[in-house]
């Protein structure tokens, strides 16, 4: 019974964004963040670990800068992580990378009763292509845009939230689930958790560990075998982020004018 | 120093937890209420901040002293009180039993004040024994299978609210000063317990404080905490600890000084530009951070030296704290002196930073006592 949740360490965009010459992220003179979504997406599958006992695992696929972040999800309570990496990996676009991803998840082994767990999408590139991709080539059914999951046996009761509505989903497992910042508050790291982060299993998976695998095909990863090519990435104008006050009283009109005060407008 | 990856980890806990629960409304509350807040202590016990150095087999998390220097000092930066909060069960609650506990005392008290269930207060000082705590008065006499505890300890912070309490009182007034004294855990809720008024506090405010009064106060034989007499060693020695926490405390308090008139500093125009562009103003942000910088050096260093059961740790400890308490200070009143009038407004961050910096060279010996012990192991050190 596991519960595979993947990963991506993101550049923090809170942060500035630096692009490289040849249009795309310089990824490397930018502090990183785990992606927002897959923060959801390691509670859910802690709080189904919580009530139901599945073992998780976190899948990455990234360079090996990526361990620290993947040891921090150790000390939430993840019970093990699986870093991707190798050189022949490198540049891959969401078609590419879902097709490795979905390697090592089935190289590391799925049963009937698992689930994948992934984030909606990633801030940098925004596609959230990789979940469903993933589920695509694994042949699992997929739910996008989780805002609740509920468990009955092998069954799975999905609220799946758009813009206009929810639908109420059900799903057999094994599938793949993306999940969004409504379904739940990530948990921070425990001390006792952080304290024991590093004994506990992180396995490297290299090209050499997949490259036996069927979805694995040179021609079909890395950035030659990556089908998207990018013209031009660039920051857009910053709209300023406005403050709401909530209420309508003479508090609210107090809370204003001290605000106005505290940054000597008034 | 550098921090290893765990304790970088940590710090990174610490400072994103702090950051985002201890928030606005949290800390006005507390500042106006004056009371203690359940829920936050709840909420740090959940992620284990009060086990931080409490060992594993007692249901602590079994960190270092540096893990826990950095757990006050990041718990400081944002609100002082709170650092208390995940302060006491590491330092003087769970200390005195860690250091001189039976095993069936540690097992019986630390579980649960590892996890947060009880809290656990330390009572030394007394209206007549303060920096001199050898002159208590407070005394415990065996009277069959039972101790029986006469008298008042003063500034007990938490007291209110404490589960237990490790007490020290006299067992042998025929001997002089510090000798004869014992160390007791007292249940707070047995009949002759009693609490004196809340303090009205300059700072610290949320994390109540009053006398505890014991009059004739019967606990159980086996509450006697080590050996008999040897209570007054086990309070110095667990206030190396404590001044270790204190002084990351004020690290802590410098740290959000330096930031909040950094800030204002390059917000504030007069005369046509920013106020941190005046080279009066950016030498005292500038002897800010040196202070912050080189406190928090002596902290982490002072830690080190604990975590390896160092014979220079005594004097390491009372350093890092006299440094530290006197730059919180300073740096407190180069904050409000760069805010200005604004500084002295309860709206501004920097009046309840130079209110609660005001502490850290008072409790757990003041800079003074720190200067003697200081003083005392140089002259014994340097022939």
């Amino acid at each position: 019974m596991k519960i595979f949740v993947t990963v991506k360490q993101v550049p923090d965009t809170s942060g500035k964004v630096a692009v490289k010459a040849d249009g795309t992220l310089d990824r490397a003179s930018m502090q990183t963040i785990t992606n927002p979504d897959d923060l959801n997406a390691v509670e859910a599958a802690l709080t189904l670990k919580d009530e139901y006992g599945y073992k998780v695992v976190a899948f990455c696929m990234g360079p090996p800068p990526a361990e620290p972040m993947l040891r921090e999800l150790i000390a939430m309570g993840v019970d093990e992580a699986v870093l991707i990496s190798g050189r022949e990996f490198g540049g891959s676009d969401t078609y590419a990378t879902s097709q490795i991803i979905a390697a090592a998840i089935d190289h590391y082994g799925i049963e009937e009763d698992d689930i994948i767990l992934a984030g909606r999408q990633a801030i940098d590139g925004d596609t959230a292509q990789v979940g469903p991709q993933i589920a695509e080539k694994l042949g699992l059914p997929q739910i996008t845009y989780a805002g609740d999951i509920k468990k009955e046996g092998n069954t799975l009761t999905v609220k799946r939230i758009l813009e206009d509505g929810y639908m109420m989903i059900k799903v057999q497992t094994p599938c793949m689930i993306t999940c969004i910042k409504e379904l739940n508050t990530p948990r921070y790291m425990t001390v006792s958790g952080v304290l024991g982060a590093w004994e506990k299993p992180l396995t490297i998976y290299d090209y050499p560990t997949l490259q036996d695998h069927p979805l694995i095909d040179k021609s079909t990863i890395g950035l030659k075998g990556s089908p998207t090519n990018i013209y031009k990435s660039f920051t857009p104008p910053q709209k300023g982020v406005g403050t709401m006050l909530k209420g309508d009283g003479k508090d609210t009109t107090n809370e204003l004018a001290s605000i106005l005060a505290a940054k000597h407008i008034i | 120093m550098i921090l290893d990856k765990e304790h970088a980890m940590l710090q990174k806990l610490y400072r994103q937890f702090a950051e985002t629960e201890f928030t606005k409304e949290l800390l006005e509350e507390l500042e106006e209420t004056g009371e203690f807040n359940r829920e936050i202590h709840d909420k740090m016990a959940k992620y284990g901040f009060m086990g931080v150095k409490i060992p594993k087999q007692y249901g602590g998390a079994g960190g270092d002293y540096l893990a826990y220097a950095l757990l006050i000092e990041e718990f400081a930066r944002v609100s002082c009180v709170l650092s208390i909060y995940a302060n006491t069960s590491n330092s003087l609650g769970g200390g005195p039993l860690m250091l001189a506990g039976s095993e069936e005392q540690k097992k019986k008290y630390l579980p649960q004040v590892a996890d947060g269930s009880k809290i656990m207060g330390f009572a030394l000082t007394e209206p007549g024994a303060g920096s001199d705590a050898g002159g208590m008065t407070s005394t415990a006499v065996l009277d069959g299978d039972e101790w029986v505890l006469n008298g008042r300890k003063t500034f007990i912070s938490g007291a209110p609210f404490d589960d237990w309490i490790m007490v020290f009182a006299q067992t042998d007034p025929s001997q002089k000063g510090s000798r004869g004294i014992s160390l007791f855990i007292l249940d707070t809720k047995l009949p002759g317990v009693s609490f004196g008024a809340h303090e009205n506090k300059m700072g610290i405010i949320g994390y109540p404080t009053s006398d505890l009064i014991m009059e004739d106060v019967r606990i159980p034989k086996d509450c006697l905490v080590g050996e008999l007499n040897k209570g007054f060693s086990y309070a110095m020695k667990t206030l190396d600890g404590g001044r270790l926490g204190m002084a990351a405390q004020a690290v802590g308090v410098a740290q959000s000084c330096l930031e909040e008139a950094t800030k204002y500093a390059k917000e504030r125009k007069q005369f046509g530009r920013r106020i941190a562009d005046f080279q009066g103003i950016s030498f005292m942000l500038a002897d800010m951070a040196t202070d912050v910088e080189a406190a928090r050096q002596l902290v982490y260093h002072a830690a080190q030296l604990k975590d390896a059961n160092s014979p220079d740790a005594t004097l390491a400890c009372s350093i890092a704290k006299y440094f530290a308490a006197e730059a919180a200070n300073r740096c407190a009143y180069k904050a409000v002196q760069i805010h200005g009038g604004y500084g002295y407004i309860k709206e501004y961050k920097v009046e309840r930073l130079y209110r609660d910096a005001r502490i850290t060279s008072i409790y757990e010996g003041t800079s003074q006592v720190q200067q003697m012990v200081i003083a005392s192991n140089i002259l014994n050190k340097i022939k």
